[in-house]
């Protein structure tokens, strides 16, 4: 073996990384407000909304996949939607499994904004207001400066679980090269193809890159909230 | 003129308030701990909503049954019981945050003015607000509400959380802002020397209701209210600075009625000075006393007598044409000097307390 990585891994190391760089960017948008309602409101469709955002902790992915597909096929309402609009089909497409892992990295976005919504106190806020500034002016100039330490961990966190799913990505995405061919379905390939020293190589990557990623967030991330 | 109407109701408490507030010089709402003060200050504030409110101030309307001006609408400054900073913010960036936040044309009060208005020089270029004492951060957070050139200050108990020292580290500065800014300050507070030293007119609050509204001195030498009962009830005399007697370390105040001397003061003759004097250190006699070691005695009459628990009475005197002091003696001596409305009296002052 001439390098430690075939082309193929580094293929698959390229796009697990744009795969949850991208998803990240999304998660974060889509994160913040539902993680600013979550924390504010006093609405009773708190708790369902919370339990469904929840949901992905503790299905197994192969469920999470499974309804992904059949909802993003042919018949289901997303794949309508997106024949519709002229995209096709996103099941075994790069956008398909970034839906996927959008849906599947949610909570560990969510709620660590949550928390650090929720620690924000209402004074802050009511401050902000008896200073003449409306409610979008308060969320930008004080509720996201104070909440700083909630974006990295949701940042590290989702980017993270990303790159270790597997599951989701096998129902959704296959196994094409380029395409969704991710680094944790490159592994199961060698071993299937029984190539472990190439398996020990991008496992080890994995075990280093999951460490460094909770290093720096244990190790930069004050966890006692500021008063 | 402000005009607040409203009530609330809590599960174990509720507020009715119909109270018409002058729009000058300083207000307190003074009441004890759950009378409702902060609940009133919070709704003119708009940080309490209360359906069917009435709130006029000046010539605008901030609440009625049609409009609701959300809070970062109305005109006014808030100082809360804590200086609630912005801990991300520096020093400078915290007190520029509302005045950036207003159009240029209602910029009235500048930074520099607040700077020096509060004694923030040295405070100014700090970063950290987490590093200023209790009474920095208050006096940041007092400047920050003026430079938004507020129509109305709302003040909810802003020196309840510093120690004693804080709090005569920022008295001055609340003395100032009242003699020199013309802006309305509705202050909420439960200590009655505060009171004294800082409000021209008060408003009693006591579970939920106004019980009292009136120029300050009116309402403080009322008997019939609970400010009468307190340990340190009392009057205020506005006195001028006569004269000082630097061979004694004295100095004389004059208003009409007579004259009191203190303990010398720093302050310049002519200038006007509030004299606080508690009804526990006032003692009556028939006769003009002599050979006491007691100064200040005032020709007097007797003009309210009221029991003040089972051994003692309180007693409010007019002295001179139109100021007042009470007095707090014990029940034996009232009948023995036989007390009576009408008579006249001498008031012996044994301690006055001295602001602005």
């Amino acid at each position: 073996m001439d390098s430690a990585f075939s082309t193929a891994d580094l293929s698959a190391i390229w796009l697990t990384i744009k795969l949850a760089t991208v998803v990240t960017v999304i998660l974060l948008l889509i994160g913040t407000p539902i993680a600013w309602w979550l924390a504010r409101t006093r609405c009773w469709w708190k708790g369902p909304v919370g339990a469904v955002v929840a949901l992905p902790i503790v299905l197994p992915p192969t469920v999470i996949g499974f309804y992904l597909l059949v909802a993003m096929g042919p018949g289901g309402p997303l794949g309508q939607f997106t024949q519709a609009l002229g995209i096709g089909l996103l099941p075994f497409t790069f956008a398909g499994l970034v839906v996927a892992s959008v849906f599947y990295s949610l909570p560990f976005v969510v709620q660590p904004l949550q928390n650090a919504f929720e620690g924000i106190p209402e004074r802050a806020l009511e401050t902000a207001a008896t200073l003449r500034a409306s409610a979008l002016d308060t969320f930008f100039s004080v509720a996201l400066p104070l909440a700083k330490p909630g974006f990295l961990t949701a940042s590290v966190l989702g980017f993270a679980h990303t790159v270790g799913e597997f599951g989701v990505v096998l129902m959704i995405g296959g196994n094409i090269p380029d395409q969704t061919r991710v680094v944790s379905v490159q592994i199961y390939d060698h071993v299937e193809a029984m190539q472990y020293t190439s398996a020990h190589w991008l496992s080890a990557a994995m075990v280093i890159f999951a460490f460094v990623a909770l290093l720096l967030l244990y190790t930069f991330n004050p966890t006692g909230r500021r008063k | 003129m402000i005009h607040a109407r409203f009530s609330l109701v809590y599960p174990g408490f509720a507020l009715n308030a119909d109270i018409q507030l002058p729009a000058r010089g300083i207000t307190a709402l003074f009441g004890p701990s759950g009378s409702g003060k902060t609940t009133l200050l919070r709704f003119i504030a708009g940080l309490e909503r209360a359906a069917g409110g009435l709130l006029r101030v000046h010539d605008e309307v901030w609440q009625d049954g049609a409009k609701f001006l959300p809070v970062h609408r109305r005109r006014m400054g808030y100082v809360f019981q804590e200086a609630s900073l912005f801990p991300h913010l520096s020093v400078r960036r915290n007190l520029e945050y509302g005045w950036q936040r207003i159009p240029a044309a209602e910029r009235k009060v500048q930074l520099e003015q607040a700077v020096e208005l509060l004694g923030l020089n040295k405070l100014i270029d700090r970063n950290d607000t987490a590093s200023l004492s209790g009474g920095e951060r208050q006096r940041v957070a007092i400047a920050r509400a003026l430079l938004t050139s507020p129509r109305l200050l709302l003040m909810d108990e802003p020196l309840s959380s510093l120690d004693t020292a804080s709090k005569q580290e920022i008295l001055p500065y609340l003395e100032r802002l009242h003699r020199e800014l013309d802006i309305p300050v509705l202050y909420v507070s439960h200590a009655l020397d505060e009171v004294a030293r800082l409000a021209d007119h008060l408003v009693l609050l006591e579970q939920g209701c106004v019980i009292a509204s009136g120029a300050l001195n009116d309402t403080l030498s009322r008997l019939d209210l609970p400010t009468a009962h307190l340990d340190d009830a009392g009057a205020v005399i506005a006195a001028k600075v006569a004269m000082h007697d630097e061979a004694y370390h004295l100095s004389r105040l004059d208003f009409s009625g007579g004259s009191l001397w203190v303990s010398k003061i720093e302050r310049a003759a002519g200038e006007m000075v509030r004299a606080r004097v508690l009804a526990r250190d006032v003692s009556i006699a028939t006769a003009s006393p002599h050979g006491s070691s007691i100064s200040n005695i005032l020709a007097a009459r007797v003009a309210e007598i009221q029991d003040e628990g089972p051994g003692r009475v309180n007693v409010r005197l007019t002295v001179g044409d139109e100021n007042v002091l009470l007095s707090r003696i014990t029940r034996r001596s009232r009948d023995q000097l036989g007390l009576k409305v009408g008579m006249e009296v001498f008031a012996q002052v044994k301690s006055v307390a001295l602001t602005a």
